[in-house]
């Protein structure tokens, strides 16, 4: 069939040609941006953070009354936690602990800048977290080189002052990007104002830093470990259960801990707090909450989008077929099978559709550049395009089919019937 | 006449059901989905203070010099040393330094278990800059800053857990190792986004419960429970982080005329070179004065994700409404035989203009009910769904109701200027001889 008969009919009805291959083209647009914010999404909250996820809880805790700035209240602190860790290693769900400010995950972040030398520009930044010689087995971290911290060189954190410790473990991403050749163990590096070097002497295979954020600088995965107890009234100990008994360690942990000290608070998530103890796929949940909220609703959006546009396709369609049916009567009297009338209608809505993607296709960049102006999104990938392009094609010809067929049962006697 | 067209307006959306209900479920949908992320998005940019937040300013000052952490921008927080020299100049008609704290507040009663009580370290000025509403009692007094007075002022909340809501000004409680002396205690006050609080916190974090005077906090040694900046670390101990140039200390000042902007960010300009004079900032001076809605901004209140949802959702309603107007313009085209008829008959242009537009709103009605319906079932979603101090925002109030619906019409209507264009013109002498 010549092309030439539709494309002067689509002359003669400009507008709803118009509204339709605009409807494609916004849709396309929308839905091709939508599409690969919710791949970006996942793929973000999908990225695995290097733990043992399964098995990890943390439990926030407060102790109050004790002077942490003096020498006397530093000790005392300092016994508690050892006490405290002793009775968590103790318990008989509980694998290994130990103690720190933040995870992977748990937000808040702590970082340092890294140079190669006491003096001069930070070359690299990275986050750091306390870490003793339990850290590696409790977080089920994989050592790729070096080798753990000994118990002998487990410093003092409290919070203040220049942090220049003797041994660190970072993270093979770190270690990648400090020394590109691949030689970091046992090479010195100087944190934020320190005059002493710290070396690396373990690097471990991944480990994402306390954010979920992913700018292009790839910081996410710059980790480091130092030998350092906190010693301050507020702390968290990161405890990994034996395997399935994370549900009970949930209440033998807090338990544990008032056994020790009946005073200390440790939030019980009543009241608007966050809950002190939280197993690790809960951290995980929240810190990419945002993220998954921001995907599900890009998907509601384009399922709603693309059934308006599939509607109203369809809607306009069998407004067209009601108003030819004279001209399709006297086709069909003519000798035009039911088939020429079918096919009539899908080329016709083809060429709409083809015209509304070409646009689309535009819009879609478009769109894509100014989100990535305002919001520091990627590029769409043109994958995305081609998916949205055949997903609309197919739902425009499928709007159209319904009133295609409607309008081949028209009988040739409509030629001469009066509207 | 009105009421006349209605009834046309109603048959006409009666005979062709399949495609009015396209419309209103296009509208529906549409005006819902916009609604429910306009919900978050108000929430979130909200002003918790209008009677006064043009009155509010935020300090700025340079203490780092260029730097690649924040390039040319100066920090958001300030470092003590600025912030006590700011306030003992004093040039503002109000004004406050504070950090965020969290002391562990402990109750006589021994059943009663011990609990971290978020808070902020402020100036006496704090209360009456920020109209902060008191259910007993008041804010301290400037002399109590300069004793370093142990005084406190608490929220309606903690004022029920530890004195069953009675009249506690007077009374002493028990935070960390000391006791102070309650001043006065808030009614309910939880603003949203905390905009005093941005410097070092996020937005939308709990209520704060307690509140004690800056000097008194800074003498008990009470650190920080949130951002702490260093561009240099500072050696070990309390005083040395009082004299680094780490940045943690919020500041905010009430201007109440442009002439007092003027003069303060002159008075900023000279404090900076004087600092710049005595060696301590090795650059010219960099300040910045932000208002109250631009320091929102430059905080990143609104998180892009709250942004991209409401803009993807304005796009949505954007295609719904085009679809509108392909099937307004099938619905009206399809009776260009009535329109003959009725203009033959008399009819003006006008009153098809009317006829048709009150069929409009009509279709725009319905959407809006059936937008109100989905908003409420969006915005449930969404409080399953969002970060739980986000959630507590979202709400739909009388209001949305009416925004919701005025939308769904204005929108339909809008779709309908250009088939009720095209119905008005109709040739009736065209119309009657086809028939």
């Amino acid at each position: 069939m010549s092309i030439h008969p539709i494309l002067s009919a689509l002359r003669r009805q400009k507008t709803g040609t118009t509204l339709i291959a605009l409807q494609i083209a916004l849709t396309l647009a929308i839905v091709c941006n939508a599409l690969f914010i919710i791949r970006t999404q996942f793929e973000q909250m999908g990225r695995p953070t290097g733990l043992d996820e399964r098995n990890l809880l943390m439990a926030a805790t407060t102790q109050s009354g004790i002077n942490s700035s003096t020498d006397a209240g530093k000790a005392t602190l300092d016994a508690s936690i050892k006490a405290d860790l002793t009775a968590l290693r103790q318990l008989p769900d509980v694998i290994d602990a130990y103690e720190t400010r933040s995870i992977p995950l748990s937000g808040g972040l702590w970082g340092l800048g890294i140079r190669m030398m006491p003096s001069g520009a930070y070359g690299s930044h990275t986050t750091y977290f306390d870490a003793d010689e339990h850290t590696l087995a409790t977080l089920g971290l994989r050592l790729v080189a070096g080798r753990n911290f000994r118990s002998d060189e487990i410093g003092e954190d409290d919070d203040f002052g220049v942090l220049q410790p003797a041994v660190i473990i970072v993270s093979k991403h770190l270690a990648d990007n400090l020394f590109p050749r691949g030689d970091a163990l046992g090479k010195p590096v100087y944190f934020t104002s320190a005059t002493k070097p710290s070396t690396i002497v373990g690097i471990v295979e991944r480990m994402q830093t306390s954010s979920t954020y992913s700018g292009t600088d790839n910081r996410t995965w710059d980790s480091t470990l130092v030998p350092m107890r906190l010693v301050t009234p507020s702390r968290h100990y990161v405890v990994r259960t034996r395997s399935g008994r994370l549900a009970a360690a949930m209440q033998s942990v807090p338990a544990a801990l008032y056994a020790q000290d009946p005073q200390r608070v440790i939030p019980d998530g009543s009241g608007g707090d966050e809950a002190g103890v939280r197993r690790f796929a809960q951290i995980r949940a929240e810190a990419y909450q945002g993220d998954r909220t921001l995907a599900m609703l890009m998907g509601i959006i384009s399922i709603i989008l693309l059934a308006v546009t599939g509607c109203g396709i369809a809607g306009l369609s069998s407004f067209w077929v009601g108003q030819r049916r004279r001209h399709i009567g006297v086709r069909r009297a003519l000798g035009a099978t039911r088939h020429d009338i079918v096919r009539y209608f899908l080329i016709e809505n083809a060429l709409i559709s083809v015209a509304g993607v070409i646009v689309g296709i535009l819009l879609t960049f478009e769109f894509n550049g100014w989100l990535m102006r305002q919001f520091e999104l990627t590029r769409l990938s043109p994958v995305y395009v081609l998916i949205g392009v055949v997903m609309l094609l197919l739902l425009s010809q499928g709007a159209a089919l319904a009133p295609a067929l409607r309008a081949a049962r028209i009988a040739p006697v409509e030629a001469i019937r009066s509207s | 006449m009105f009421k006349y067209y209605l009834q046309l307006g109603l048959r006409s959306l009666r005979r062709n059901p399949v495609l009015t209900a396209l419309m209103v479920l296009a509208i529906g949908f549409g005006v819902a989905s916009s609604m429910t992320t306009y919900t978050v998005f108000r929430a979130m940019s909200g002003d918790p203070i209008p009677w006064k937040s043009d009155k509010l300013f935020f300090p700025q000052i340079d203490a780092w010099g260029p730097n690649p952490r924040n390039g040319t921008e100066p920090a958001d927080a300030m470092t003590y040393i600025d912030a006590v020299s700011l306030t003992r100049d004093h040039r503002a008609h109000l004004q406050s330094a504070l950090y965020p704290i969290a002391p562990t507040v402990h109750s006589d009663d021994p059943t009663q278990k011990s609990r971290t009580a978020p808070g902020q370290a402020v100036d006496s000025e704090f209360f009456p800059m920020l109209d902060v509403p008191f259910l007993y009692g008041g804010g301290w007094t400037a002399a109590d800053d300069e004793q370093h007075a142990r005084v406190a002022v608490i929220s309606k909340s903690l004022n029920q857990r530890l004195f069953e809501g009675t009249n506690s000004v007077g009374q002493s409680i028990q935070l960390d190792s000391h006791s102070y002396r309650v001043s006065g205690v808030l009614d309910d006050w939880h603003p949203q986004p905390k905009f005093y609080d941005l410097a070092t916190t996020d937005a939308f974090g709990t209520a704060d419960q307690v509140f004690l005077p800056f000097t008194t906090a800074t003498d008990a040694q009470l650190a920080t429970r949130s951002g702490f900046l260093c561009i240099k670390l500072p050696g070990p101990g309390w005083a040395a982080t009082l004299n680094s140039s780490c940045v943690w200390i919020g500041y905010m000042v009430e201007l109440d005329t442009p002439s007092q902007v003027s003069t303060y960010r002159t008075y900023l300009e000279g404090y900076a070179r004087e600092q710049q004079a005595s060696g301590r900032f090795g650059w010219v001076p960099n300040n910045r004065l932000r208002d109250f809605s631009a320091w929102l901004d430059f905080e990143h209140v609104v998180p892009p994700q709250t942004k991209i949802s409401f803009v993807v959702a304005l796009c949505l309603l954007l295609v719904c409404m085009v679809n509108t107007v392909g099937l307004l313009l099938a619905k009206f085209l399809r009776r260009s035989g009535e329109i003959g008829v009725r203009r033959a008959l008399g009819a003006s242009r006008l009153a098809i203009a009317v006829q048709f537009g009150v069929e409009a709103g009509t279709i725009g009605m319905a959407g809006g009910v059936l937008g109100l319906m989905l908003t409420w079932l969006g915005v449930q979603v969404m409080h399953g769904s969002l970060p739980r101090q986000f959630a507590a925002l979202a709400h739909i109030d009388l209001l949305l109701l009416w925004q919701t619906l005025l939308l769904a019409v204005v929108a339909t209507v809008l779709a309908g200027l250009y088939p009720i264009w095209r119905a008005m013109y109709v040739r009736p002498a065209l119309r009657l001889k086809e028939d």
